[in-house]
């Protein structure tokens, strides 16, 4: 299992901030695969995957990083703070 | 050196001369402070108020390496952090960040190198309410262009 956070307006198109997932799929890449292929608001969401940043465990994270169960995967759009 | 992540509005007198009172024994001779706002007219329409979303436990992590990598890159005596998170109106301060050095060149430097890396690595999001709706605003390239300044 996976603990999955959403952010900013992916967590409004999606209408949730958190849920777990299993099994756990092998990258992040994949997760992202995973999600969008899903109805409603998910299609909506991940429809533009690369305007979605990552971060594994509270670290930025590329497509290609690998999962493992018990990690945090925080997904939102590039940040626009300061 | 210090961090901080809140919610409550921040006083910038207050929060100057506290920091400034422990620059005397550092033989600090430079003090240089940047502190963001809420903009009321970004682009139109204009902006009745600014929401701060943010990732608790990321935020504070990626802060604290900012300041542990401007302290690596230049001698400083001292530096702080402050960035809100929640609901905000124009003219009300977003972020601050003061830094003391001996001399003036490593305090500008390292508040400017905090700015932007603090732009493109912190994970803060603002959503901007107008008259015509709320909308979450997009990333700028000119703050990822920004970066490249201090990696040359």
């Amino acid at each position: 299992m996976i603990r999955i956070l959403y952010f900013a307006w992916l967590k409004a198109r999606i209408g949730r901030a958190e849920e777990t997932l299993t099994p756990v799929p092998p990258t992040v890449g994949a997760l992202i695969a995973t999600l969008a292929a899903r109805s409603g608001g998910y299609a909506d969401a991940f429809s533009r995957p690369e305007a979605i940043r990552c971060a594994v465990n509270q670290e930025f994270a590329e497509p290609d990083q690998p999962l493992a169960a018990g990690d945090e995967v925080a997904l939102f759009p590039p940040v626009t703070g300061g | 050196m210090a961090v901080r992540v809140q919610e409550a509005p921040f006083d910038v007198g207050a929060e100057y001369a506290r920091f400034a009172a422990g620059g005397g024994s550092h033989g600090v001779g430079a003090i240089a402070m940047f502190v963001g706002t809420v903009r009321s007219v970004d682009d139109q329409p204009s902006v009745n108020a600014l929401t701060l979303e943010h990732y608790p436990g990321m935020t504070e992590r990626m802060l604290e390496r900012i300041e542990q990598d401007a302290r690596s890159r230049w001698p400083l005596a001292d530096a702080l952090i402050i960035h809100r998170y929640g609901r905000m109106l124009p003219g009300e301060g977003i972020v601050l960040v003061l830094t003391a050095s001996a001399h003036r060149a490593a305090a500008l430097d390292a508040c400017a190198f905090l700015m932007d890396y603090l732009k493109t690595k912190a994970p803060f999001w603002k959503l901007e309410e107008t008259a015509a709706g709320a909308t979450w605003v997009d990333a700028r390239d000119s703050d990822d262009a920004a970066l490249t300044r201090w990696t040359a």
